[in-house]
């Protein structure tokens, strides 16, 4: 707490941590926005024209809470990391411009028309405006991603006078990192929409309450997050932790909390890391697995921390180990209650089985925590590294700026954002109690 | 290449301020050209499709900021540490209350909302003021190329000084009248009945208000950066935009007296744009300008290395340019009726 990086990062941390909650559920959201007026279009069926104009005032207000929540991130690598963005610019200033120019305008152009413009326009121009925002929002979801995966595993750069420069723009564009965290985080920003989406369908069957539209949130809801949820898993999961155990050995081994190498490597479901003690305590294990999902291979051997220079290591291995753990079994669950509830869909007994609408109605809160403590993995695991192997975190922040500073605007933040908090949950709880009615068909 | 993206980051800028300008502007104005529910949901939906994308033009020059001249923004956000957060918190609050606003139909919840984006949008105004203030007096830059800056000193404008002095609250007052008026055309094109009479009347004080403070500030600044002037006089970019800025000033007397509505917004836009255009010119090549000595001066040409970073943000920039201007264009193709209250 000394070291003034520590205010800073925790400031970083709980900004984007806040503000990640609302675009994951934008990014998943318009997908489902997009389907539904798409079989509007194709079928002319009211009931999709009514489940998306429902879904599409959600949006809206999560949609302006991402904006409010997302300006911020964008200053603060001015004004708390400057000195990383001075080493870096050349590069990633490339795709922060480019999200700005090519994502937020389009996402800004027609995201009025999708939330107020059905009156007004038609049903094509209204699935148009869906479908724009989507490719806005899943835009920005690129250049954002790109500029993380540029961090986590550089690629197309070359240093000029002790600073980046862009060297080879396609290579930068086109990292296979970038390409295999983007899979990854819009398959699970896609779990979070199906099971908000479920999660409501599931309350209004519990209440009794507008049971043909929750019959539709359930029956899509839970198909397409089955897709999304093993997506997340496999492929896109499984090559992460491929190009993790590849490119950041001991990031891997932090998040496993394996201090010995060796061969037939066994998984860790459960158990508590002891860094001092340099072993995981009452750990329950699984025999060559982490063999199998780090290399395909069950013999060939894992690196542990020992292997590594400790100042190499991530600097909180606790809580990255955690994080790693939460993310990986809420996964699992997750494909287990999507696929049952889909096996009882398919046999037609989901909308009478109460205990299984609880579970998803309760469910909804824990992609947020999976997708968080996902995000953490990929940030904490990075650690000690701001730009991995090439510049160390701490020495991106402003030196100028004081930790009295930091601890106030930190301080400032949480204020503002449970005040936000309360106004979305407000909100968007009157929406849900209110309902999908009867309403304007297109002009 | 710095001379070219000098420019391109310029008429962003300028683009953000006519844009972002007439919405702020509309904030400042809210609670006197509209007094009830239905005319303030008349303004609210005169300036709803716009607003967010106004602000993308932030960002986006934010980001051509970011990647065309980095120096400059390390050196200049953190100096400016409180006074960007107290700017990014009234964003925040700004964009929230437009959007929920409307949301609760109770006369307690929609009064809070008006004050704060009423609040919000006259603090951004004063505070764009005040930063432009302190691009053209200078910031106490050091021979390290750093520098720090209270909220304020002694209120000189010159030294050690501090984000707020004579000259730069003459700015911000300058930019709040500016906006309103600005607005006040806009929201005259695009309302109808009682609170565009409000914003023709308004305008007809607040346009000979802006003529006043543009004239104080303009001496002032004789004051505060004599060099400023020679700039002006040699660079045919100011001679452009100052006549832009006087045609924009006919064009606005002249449409009034016409009752042409349109017009008179783009007179103001016209207004605006060449006053920033012979400003920007002026500046030139400086973005910082130091206040301590005028060798620690940050300028364009102070990084230029980055070559094939600069040659490929060149290939895509007009692309994305072009798509933005062609989005603006559709938006305002769309909400081509006056506004009315049921809109929003």
């Amino acid at each position: 707490m000394d070291d003034p990086s520590f205010w800073h990062r925790l400031q970083f941390g709980f900004t984007i941590v806040y503000h990640y909650l609302f675009p994951q559920l934008t990014m998943g959201l318009a997908l489902f926005i997009v389907l539904w007026k798409w079989r509007a279009l194709r079928t002319g069926d009211e009931r999709y024209d009514r489940a998306a104009r429902f879904w599409a005032k959600i949006f809206g207000v999560n949609f302006a809470l991402g904006v409010a929540t997302g300006v911020p991130m964008e200053f603060q690598f001015g004004t708390n990391w400057a000195r990383f963005s001075r080493y870096s610019a050349g590069v990633i200033g490339q795709t922060l411009a480019m999200e700005g120019m090519f994502a937020f305008f389009l996402e800004s152009a027609f995201v009025a028309a999708l939330v107020f413009g059905e009156a007004k326009l038609s049903r094509r121009q209204h699935f148009v405006s869906a479908l724009a925002v989507w490719l806005g929002s899943w835009l920005s979801g690129y250049f954002i991603v790109t500029t993380n995966a540029f961090m986590q595993h550089p690629a197309g750069h070359a240093l000029l006078e002790g600073v980046l420069v862009l060297d080879q723009p396609a290579r930068f564009l086109l990292n296979g990192w970038a390409i295999v965290e983007y899979a990854h985080t819009m398959a699970a920003s896609v779990v979070t929409g199906a099971f908000v989406v479920s999660a409501v369908g599931a309350f209004y069957l519990l209440r009794g309450k507008h049971a043909q539209q929750a019959s539709l949130y359930l029956k899509w809801g839970t198909r397409v997050g089955l897709v999304a949820c093993v997506l997340v898993a496999f492929p896109t999961g499984d090559r992460q932790a491929k190009l993790v155990a590849e490119y950041q050995p001991v990031t891997l081994a932090a998040m496993e909390g394996r201090f010995e190498s060796g061969d037939h490597a066994e998984l860790t479901f459960i158990g508590q890391p002891n860094v001092p003690e340099r072993r995981i305590d009452n750990a329950i294990r699984a025999p060559m697995v982490l063999s199998i999902l780090a290399y395909g291979t069950p013999s060939r051997s894992v690196l542990g921390l020992k292997e590594f220079p400790p100042d190499t290591w991530p600097s909180n291995i606790e809580l990255l180990y955690y994080s790693f753990h939460v993310m990986a079994g809420l996964g699992t669950l997750f494909i287990l209650l999507m696929a049952l509830s889909v096996w009882l869909g398919y046999r037609g007994r989901l909308e009478q089985q109460r205990p299984v609408l609880w579970l998803l109605l309760l469910a909804f809160p824990f992609p947020y925590i999976a997708t968080t403590a996902g995000w953490m993995t990929a940030e904490l695991g990075r650690q000690p590294w701001l730009v991995y192997g090439l510049f160390r975190t701490v020495n991106g922040y402003s030196a100028s700026v004081s930790t009295g500073n930091t601890i106030f605007t930190l301080l400032g933040f949480s204020g503002l954002y449970f005040v936000l908090g309360l106004v979305f949950l407000f909100l968007v709880g009157r929406e849900i109690s209110h309902g999908p009615e009867e309403g304007a068909a297109h002009g | 290449m710095a001379e070219l993206w000098f420019g391109l980051l310029g008429l962003m800028l300028v683009t953000y301020v006519v844009l972002d300008g007439f919405d702020f502007g509309a904030g400042v104005l809210h609670l006197f050209v509209a007094k009830s529910d239905a005319e303030r949901r008349t303004v609210l939906s005169a300036i709803g499709p716009f607003w967010d994308g106004n602000e993308v033009w932030l960002i986006a020059a934010g980001g051509v900021l970011f990647v065309a001249f980095p120096d400059v923004l390390t050196t200049a956000f953190p100096a400016f540490y409180l006074a960007l957060h107290l700017v990014l918190w009234c964003f925040v609050l700004r964009g929230i209350a437009i959007e929920v606003r409307s949301h609760v139909a109770d006369a307690m919840w929609r009064a809070l909302w008006d004050a704060l984006f009423a609040v919000s949008s006259s603090l951004l105004a004063l505070l764009f003021g005040v930063a432009f203030g302190n691009v053209v007096r200078g910031v106490p830059l050091t021979d390290a190329g750093n520098f720090t800056m209270p909220f304020f000193t002694n209120f000189r404008a010159s030294g050690q000084v501090g984000l707020l002095d004579y000259y730069t609250l003459s700015v911000g007052a300058l930019s709040v009248l500016l906006l309103a008026a600005h607005s006040a055309a806009f929201l005259a094109w695009r309302t109808a009945g009682v609170v565009r009479d409000r914003c023709l009347s308004l305008e007809r004080k607040l346009w000979p208000a802006v003529g006043v403070a543009f004239a104080l500030v303009s001496l002032e600044t004789l004051f505060v950066r004599p060099d400023l002037l020679a700039h002006l006089a040699q660079r045919q970019t100011a001679w452009l935009g100052i006549a832009i800025a006087f045609g924009g000033a006919a064009l606005l007397i002249r449409s009034r007296r016409g009752q042409l509505d349109g017009q008179a917004f783009l007179g103001s836009c016209a207004l605006i744009v060449g006053v920033l255009a012979a400003a920007g010119a002026g500046l030139y090549p400086v973005f910082l300008h130091s206040t301590l000595d005028p060798r620690f001066d940050l300028d364009a040409f102070h990084q230029a290395r980055n070559s094939i970073g600069m040659r490929f943000a060149l290939g895509w920039w007009p692309f994305a340019f072009a798509l933005a201007v062609s989005y603006l264009v559709n938006v305002f193709r769309a909400n081509r009726e006056r506004a009315r209250e049921d809109n929003y």
